[in-house]
């Protein structure tokens, strides 16, 4: 589904309920059928560097809802203003600004997050997502819908990584949200038994298999081919 | 769509004005906040050398700052293990010295905080001295405190953190596991001469029965060599320090 079809939808529908089949859709078809990082490929470079742990990849993956709902909003809101000349600058000034925003506000209130994701924050600024969402949607769209579109696309990219974390964090670490699952577990079969973490689940490539067998599931079922 | 100059420049100036106001208004207001974060920290850094990070991960903020009122002392030190309680006019304390910019320095010029770990209420009564370390790594900076017993030649312990190094492999470094293996090791070798700790190169292997020598980290050579020369030059810079409290106790034992 891409933004051109929704916007035609628009056009012929002035009043409509506040969560019409249309709204709803916004939401949810970028959860599975037109997933930002599964099937756009966006996204990727953080999807791969903040997994390794469920706790970060949380606070990242609601950072950059936060990022992409807000900027969707100012951008949609100010659309008819902006110089189409200027636009892309304009969407990275904004961008950039609410990206500055979410790394202060860490660093005042979660400071060891902010000292563990940093960089991370900062780049949400090239995060595809928040750009590719704000030119394609937020710039021809009502505010409303341009928050729900955004709200959808950064809800598709942070059920992707948290999946990632989950997976690389119990492989990796033996843990899920710092609580050592495999300790337990192996605490069930006496005390000679003991489950092996792998280290590769911890760097990188971890991501990529993972990332790889969840668009590798997700394309069999939804019989998604690229074209 | 308005496409002249002047309005695009109106537009970029206006946009410019009012995110840049939003930004520095924000700044204020978190100002005081990100400034106590990290102070708060930096007294966890130092408590990481003498107790464990569950311990700390355990308390709250206050009790973070309530336990290191109690029980942590501080002086500066210049190269020479002399006291120095201003510089340029200026009062100094080890809590506001900011170590990576003495790093900058000539090593003669560098102030030099020590945190002393006390029993409870009384500051004679030392457990151990902390010492901060800063150096590079394989990417970028890496620091830490690292605690000497009283005996000023076993490490009590020792708190490692990095600005970029690999995940899973040089940044394996801030893992309590990697940082334990410094316990009980000895700075000054038989002869009192300061050897320091160092990583080995390759992982597996027992350093027990070797004073100055531990366990190396797989595929993070380059970041072990990194802790090494930190440790020699910090343990280096304090070295007058260390000996004039070494010879304070062998006057006191006799």
């Amino acid at each position: 589904m891409s933004a051109e079809t929704v916007e035609k939808a628009i056009e012929k529908k002035p009043a409509e309920a506040f969560l019409s089949k249309r709204r709803k859709k916004l939401v949810s078809d970028p959860l599975v059928d037109d997933n930002p990082i599964t099937i756009q490929v966006l996204g990727i470079c953080s999807a791969l560097a903040v997994t390794t742990q469920m706790k970060p990849t949380l606070v990242m993956a609601i950072s950059v809802i936060f990022v992409v709902v807000m900027s969707n909003l100012v951008i949609s809101l100010m659309r008819n203003t902006i110089p189409s000349r200027v636009r892309i600058i304009v969407q990275l000034a904004v961008v950039a600004t609410l990206v500055t925003l979410v790394s202060e506000v860490l660093r005042a209130f979660a400071y060891d997050m902010y000292k563990e994701l940093s960089v991370f924050i900062g780049l949400i600024i090239t995060n595809c997502i928040v750009m590719g969402r704000l030119e394609a949607f937020a710039l021809g769209n009502k505010p409303y819908d341009s928050v729900l579109d955004g709200f959808g696309s950064a809800l598709g990219y942070s059920w992707i990584i948290l999946t990632v974390a989950f997976f690389r964090e119990l492989w990796g670490s033996g843990s899920v949200f710092g609580i050592p699952v495999f300790d337990y577990i192996s605490g069930i079969f006496g005390p000679d038994f003991k489950l092996a973490t792998n280290g590769l689940m911890v760097s990188p490539v971890g991501a990529f298999v993972i990332l790889g067998l969840i668009i590798w599931v997700q394309r069999t079922k939804t019989g998604y081919v690229e074209h | 769509m308005q496409q002249s100059n002047a309005y695009i420049i109106t537009f970029s100036v206006i946009l410019t004005v009012v995110l840049g106001l939003l930004l520095s208004g924000t700044s204020q207001v978190l100002g005081p906040m990100q400034r106590e974060a990290e102070a708060l920290d930096k007294k966890k850094q130092i408590l990481g050398a003498v107790i464990s990070g569950e311990e700390i991960a355990a308390m709250t903020p206050q009790e973070v700052n309530e336990y290191y009122t109690n029980r942590i002392s501080s002086v500066v030190v210049d190269i020479n293990g002399e006291e120095v309680t201003e510089q340029n006019g200026a009062a100094v304390t080890a809590e506001t010295v900011d170590i990576a910019k003495n790093y900058k320095k000539p090593a003669e010029e560098r102030l030099y905080p020590v945190f002393i770990y006390h029993a409870e209420g009384s500051s004679d009564k030392v457990e151990s001295y902390i010492f901060p370390l800063y150096g590079a790594g394989l990417w970028d900076a890496i620091w830490g405190f690292i605690a000497l017993d009283t005996d000023m030649n076993t490490v009590g312990g020792i708190t490692l953190a990095h600005a970029g190094e690999t995940p899973g492999l040089g940044a394996r470094i801030t893992e309590p596991g990697v940082q334990a293996r410094y316990v009980g090791k000895e700075i000054f070798d038989d002869s009192g001469d300061l050897v320091a700790v160092e990583m080995q190169k390759g992982e597996g292997k027992d350093y027990s029965s070797q004073p100055h020598q531990i366990d190396g980290m797989s595929g993070a050579t380059i970041t072990g060599k990194g802790v090494n020369n930190m440790l020699k030059d910090y343990l280096g810079h304090y070295q007058a320090y260390i000996e004039s409290k070494k010879s304070n106790q062998a006057v006191a034992a006799l």
